[in-house]
């Protein structure tokens, strides 16, 4: 199964040749990786030449810029580090929610989409892991096998996930997945005690149509996926106006929250293609730093 | 049986169930349509909504109201529904079950037996004495009887060929006490009916069933200017309807066939059509009968006699030496008296006698070559009439003065003589009244004809034999000789009015017509008839068949005169009645008949023949609950939002299922009778499947059922030959005698239906073809369990009779014991099929068939019988089902399969004995040649 999951996501992360065009497109302003920290620091790459300070070992001296003058100058390297991406998939009882037989479940897409982010972010050097102790970021291809397992396994018996930051390293960027049906104080909790931390990153609402739609009519006893909540209609399709009215607020206090914290939001519905959702992923962890 | 409208109830007492449909609605509309339970992980957002209004609660009325239709339609179904029941006949009683049985019942008489059957059997089951008169018949004493008494004799009761005479009469001889009354009218109104009627109501109850099915009457042709003026009318009148009148006669070989065909229309409100049919002499000469064609009645049929047919009168005049002078010319008078009544020749002796004529007249001709006289003799020999006229020629020359001439009844005296001219002494001689034994008699001798001149008669011992008219004062006037089968009559006086008035009066063209020279108006006058004997040769049944008279008694013209007038009665029945020179036709409808339909009292209860068919609805009443069933379904699935908008592939297929379901019992089941419309393909394909194996084959007659029952039939017997012997057949074919070829087929079964229309002349010479080749046909008139061949007493009897009267079949015997066919392949005593008695014909063994010393069956060694008549409805034994299970029972118990194993048998013998002939025959000389080889 996870050998299933990763080699799909493989196929997805290969089968992006427009989104790696683009990705190498803008490799030419934004190296993914070993980013410059656009200071001196540890690194291959020459930053900047200056005045010897008193401190500096005379090992340090670059002498054939100093030949040049009468000073003697230190050349510097810029500062290198690689960027930790934290990925979140809710793996509640109400992500296995599928309105149709032939659509995957929102919990699968929600996976699909996580290990596709990781398998660009790993062949682009970066370190992913997940939230949770139990894959703490690291580069690497065997990083993504981790990765594989344990959101194949991913089982949870509460009926909605709530974001947990723990793993989360600072400063890093996270992706959270989920259908934030439950309830948005943890959420807002979480995005909030990221923020302070320095995290930045994306919420990604996952939906199944049926879920944006209310395609129903009709005497209907609506159950929560592990049965523990249940609301019971004579006529379902007059409920549909004011569902979709409390699913809008809900995606605007997404919106909301992600506004505060600086995240990035988007809904990906499980009847679009998953590329539209990976790319805005990809370019939201572009865009975020 | 409980009747609401038309339609009654076999078990009534179910309807009280429909008082619980307003309970089954208080229960249904409290239970809710049962939710649907979803997963959904929006139910976070549900929580708390509530629902606009509580009304889906409840069953939506319309929903009720279908579930209460389709349950009640069960009930109503199980109720037993019935169309237009047949109603128990109430009364008690003695049971009086009067038929006109006239030609106009002929039309649908198997359906009035049915009828006064069904009253028949009624009557037996509820224990009343039931009497059966025919109006038709003289009256007699009527008694009832039981029923058994009764019911076997039904069958064999046909309708007469004429209408009642007067139906009051049977008003003295109605029994004593009440009795009810069933009227079997047929739909005319004929003299006494009333008085009958009133009688009737007097003793009971009185029940009409009139028929309306529409009568035909053909009138009897007349000959109108050149053309046969064909009318018929017809009762009652109606929209406009179109009939073909087909013209019957003898071809030239002699068999009787459809010589001309005429279409008739009746203009709407019409009662009567009448159409002009111009035909050839020769052609209408040979007519004997117009019919309707398609109708069976006798009504439909007129006869014809002598006054349509047109004499050939071949006129030979003297030399024309005074041209311009035609009222001299001594024929002019002959043509003018002639040509509207006879077909006219003129020519040379010679060239005229090879046409044949009727008549030849010789006016004033005294010379004949000896050629022309032996042609003329040998014409006369052959029936032949020569009429002679004097004239100047004739008696100037010797011609008949010392020996008689063989063209002249009378020696001639020489010179004649001249009375009352203005050399001569005494008056004119006027006509002395025609003697008793003349041909002539009857006629008035008009003062104002008067003779001048005329050739003498030698006073020889025969003159006064000879003559047949005679002048005032004694002498002959005209003589007359028998010649052969002919005769020769001379007239001594001209053709033309030199010598006498004759010509100029009416009494010439009478006595033209007397002597079958021209052809009598279409209407015998009374005198005319009366003072002979009239025999009838031919008479037809009510059906308009014609039968032989048999040994039918004469009757005087008085009657005959009178039958003409007033329609044909028991003594008389419709025929070709034979005078002594002349025949008269007596047909059913004269040409003055109307038809007029009876009027019966106001309240008689009368009903159609057609009783609206008893209709068992209850298949129907079922369905529709079915499909109300059905189409809840869908309704259900509509309301508690599982068909949303057929959105989702369950719902589909849910509809799409009801709606193959809802179809499936809709569909009429009634592919059978199409098959046997559908075309033959014009390719060899039929050819190639008729001969690519060994197929038996059957006429397809048009009846569905008969057919599919005759093809399973065979299909049984293919299955049996298949299995006991080397014959493997390939499947039944039906054929259609009037397109398919039949060559391809050794063997036709041939099932003899009532309403399959006789084959065409082309068809039966393809069939007389096939007889001839080598084919065998079995009729089979599957009539074996009610009356077998015995003189066509059922419908299909008569039908066969008809159908093989253009057939080229042998005479026929019934089959001896030592027939080839009791051992081609099993050795048979009897030859059963569903019905067993009945007798089998085939082709007779020639007459000089014997039976030698120590052998078990006589020498038949020659010829297959091209055709097997028998009644027993053997296909019907041999039918299987498609599971190869016999489809109809035969007989009883074992006994039953038995007779079954005995027609699969005859089956087998009768395919072997098409196959190998007298190959079985043929094994009576083995002996022989035995001994011969052993030598």
């Amino acid at each position: 199964m996870s050998i299933d999951l990763q080699s799909r996501a493989e196929t997805l992360g290969q089968s992006l040749p427009p989104l790696m065009a683009e990705a190498e497109l803008l490799a030419a302003t934004v190296m993914m990786g070993e980013h410059g920290r656009r200071r001196a620091g540890q690194g291959d790459e020459f930053w900047q030449y200056r005045p010897v300070n008193a401190g500096d070992s005379a090992r340090s001296i670059d002498w054939r810029r100093s030949a040049r003058s009468d000073g003697h100058f230190v050349r510097e390297r810029e500062w290198q580090a690689a960027q930790s991406v934290t990925l979140w998939v809710d793996p509640s009882k109400s992500m296995a929610f599928s309105g149709d037989k032939a659509r995957a479940t929102k919990a699968d897409r929600a996976s699909l989409l996580a290990l596709a982010v990781a398998v660009l972010l790993l062949r682009a050097g970066e370190r992913v892991g997940l939230a949770g102790d139990a894959a703490p970021p690291r580069p690497g291809r065997a990083q993504l096998v981790k990765l594989a397992v344990i959101l194949s396994d991913a089982e949870d018996t509460a009926e909605y996930g709530a974001p947990s930051t723990t793993g989360i390293v600072s400063h890093g960027r996270a992706v959270f997945l989920s259908d934030f049906f439950g309830d948005l104080a943890p959420v807002e909790a979480a995005l909030t005690a990221a923020a302070d931390r320095g995290v930045r990153g994306a919420l990604v609402q996952v939906l199944d149509p049926a879920e944006e739609e209310f395609p129903f009519s009709g005497r209907t006893i609506f159950e929560s996926m592990g049965g523990a909540m249940r609301h019971e209609t004579q006529q379902a399709g007059d409920l549909r106006d004011r569902y979709l009215a409390r699913l809008a607020e809900r995606k605007d206090r997404l919106a909301q929250l992600a506004r505060a914290t600086g995240w990035h939001v988007t809904t990906h519905h499980t009847g679009q293609p998953a590329q539209s959702a990976l790319l805005w992923i990809y370019r939201a962890l572009q865009g975020g730093r | 049986m409980f009747m609401l409208g038309p339609i009654g109830f076999a078990t009534p007492l179910l309807l009280l169930g429909l008082i619980a449909l307003p309970i089954l609605w208080l229960l249904l509309r409290a239970v809710p349509p049962a939710p649907i339970r979803r997963r959904f992980p929006g139910v976070a957002l549900l929580l708390g909504l509530q629902d606009d209004d509580a009304e889906a609660d409840k069953t939506p009325w319309w929903l009720l109201l279908l579930r209460m239709a389709a349950i009640a339609a069960a009930i109503l179904a199980f109720a037993g529904p019935v169309l237009n029941p047949k109603q128990q006949q109430a009364g008690s009683g003695p049971l009086l079950i009067a038929m006109d049985a006239t030609w106009a019942d002929a039309r649908d008489w198997p359906r009035r037996l049915d009828r006064a059957a069904a009253l028949v059997d009624e009557a037996g089951r509820a224990g009343r004495p039931v009497a059966l008169v025919r109006l038709t018949d003289a009256p007699e004493e009527i008694t009832f009887q039981s029923a058994d008494a009764l019911a076997p004799r039904l069958v064999g009761i046909s309708p007469h060929a004429w209408s009642p005479t007067d139906s009051a009469a049977w008003v003295p001889v109605l029994p004593e006490g009440g009795f009810d009354t069933f009227w079997l009218s047929d739909g005319l109104d004929h003299p006494g009916r009333e008085a009958l009627m009133a009688a009737l109501s007097a003793k009971g109850a009185v029940t009409v069933y009139e028929s309306p099915r529409p009568v035909f009457a053909l009138h009897p042709p007349r000959f109108n200017e050149g053309a046969i003026a064909i009318a018929a009318s017809r009762l009652p009148v109606g929209a406009e309807v179109g009939v073909e009148v087909s013209a019957r006669g003898p071809d030239p070989s002699g068999i009787e066939r459809e010589l001309a065909r005429v279409p008739l229309r009746f203009a709407a409100a019409e009662a009567r059509a009448e159409v002009a049919l111009s035909l050839p002499p020769e052609l209408r000469n040979r007519v004997t009968r117009f019919e309707i064609a398609g109708l069976r009645s006798a009504g439909a049929v007129s006869l014809t006699d002598d006054s349509l047919k047109r004499r050939k009168v071949a006129l030979i005049g003297g030399r024309e030496d005074r041209e311009g002078l035609q009222l001299l010319s001594p024929t002019h008078y002959l043509r003018q008296a002639l040509a509207p009544v006879a077909d006219l020749m003129e020519g040379t002796i010679a060239d005229i006698l090879l046409a044949s004529p009727d008549v030849v007249i010789m006016a004033d001709i005294a010379r004949v070559s000896q050629t022309d006289t032996d042609a003329l003799l040998d014409w006369l020999d052959g029936g032949g009439l020569l009429l002679r006229f004097a004239g100047p020629a004739l008696a100037a020359s010797d011609v008949s003065r010392i020996d008689e001439d063989p063209l002249m009844p009378v020696r001639l005296r020489e010179g004649g003589r001249t009375v009352g001219g203005a050399m001569s002494w005494g008056e004119p001689k006027s006509l002395a009244p025609f003697a008793e034994d003349s041909p002539f008699h009857g006629l008035p001798a008009p003062d104002d004809v008067t003779v001048t001149a005329q050739v003498l008669a030698q006073p020889d011992p025969d003159l006064a034999a000879r003559t047949i008219a005679a002048l005032a004062d004694g002498t002959p006037l005209v003589t007359r000789k028998a010649v052969g089968q002919g005769q020769v009559v001379l007239v001594h006086v001209t053709a033309n009015a030199e010598w006498s008035t004759l010509p100029l009066s009416g009494l010439f063209v009478q006595m033209l017509e007397r002597l079958a020279v021209s052809t009598r108006p279409a209407a015998p006058e009374a005198g005319d008839l009366a003072g002979q004997i009239w025999v009838p040769e031919v008479v037809l049944d009510a059906y308009g068949q014609p039968q032989e008279a048999g040994d039918m008694p004469g009757q005087p013209g008085e009657a005959l005169a009178e039958a003409i007038a007033s329609g044909p009665g028991p003594a008389l029945p419709p025929g070709l009645y034979a005078g002594s020179d002349r025949r008269i036709a007596l047909n059913v409808v004269s040409d003055e008949t109307v038809l007029a339909a009876s009027s019966w009292p106001s309240g008689t209860v009368i009903e159609g023949l057609e009783a609206p068919k008893e209709q068992a609805l209850k298949g129907l009443v079922l369905t529709v609950g079915l499909v109300l069933l059905m189409v809840d379904i869908l309704a259900a699935l509509l309301v508690s939002g599982r068909l949303s908008g057929l959105g989702t592939g369950l719902g589909r297929k849910a509809a799409a299922m009801a709606m193959v379901m809802a179809l499936t019992t809709l569909t009429p089941v009634d592919a059978q009778a199409q098959d046997t419309l559908a075309d033959v393909p014009k390719d060899d394909s039929f050819a190639l499947q008729a001969t690519t194996g060994l197929v038996l084959a059957y006429v397809l007659t048009g009846d569905g059922r008969v057919d599919e029952v005759t093809r399973q039939g065979l299909i049984g017997l293919g299955n049996v030959l298949f299995a006991r012997t080397s014959v493997e057949p390939e499947a039944p074919i039906g054929v259609d005698i009037e397109r398919d070829e039949l060559a391809f087929f050794p063997f036709i079964y041939w099932p003899v239906v009532d309403s399959q229309p006789l084959p065409s002349a082309a068809a039966y010479s393809k069939l007389n073809d096939y007889l001839r080749t080598g084919g065998m046909i079995l009729f089979d008139t599957r009539d074996g369990d009610t009356a077998g061949l015995s003189g066509g007493a059922t419908p299909e009897g008569r039908h066969l009779q008809r159908l093989a009267a253009g057939l080229n079949i042998p005479p026929l015997e019934q089959i001896p014991a030592d027939h080839v066919l009791t051992r081609t392949f099993y050795l048979l005593q009897d030859f059963p099929g569903r019905a067993v008695r009945s007798p089998v014909w085939v082709e007779a063994a020639p007459p000089d068939a014997e039976q030698v010393e120590g052998m078990p069956f006589r020498n038949l060694n020659d010829g297959v019988t091209p055709v097997i008549i028998g009644g027993n409805d053997w296909a019907g034994a041999w039918a299987v089902n498609g599971a190869g299970a016999p489809l109809l029972p035969v007989g009883r118990g074992f006994a039953g399969e038995r007779q079954r194993e005995m027609a699969y048998r005859f089956g087998i013998n009768l395919v072997m004995h098409v196959l190998t002939g007298n190959y079985k025959s043929d094994q009576v000389h083995v002996p022989a040649l035995l001994d011969r080889l052993g030598q």
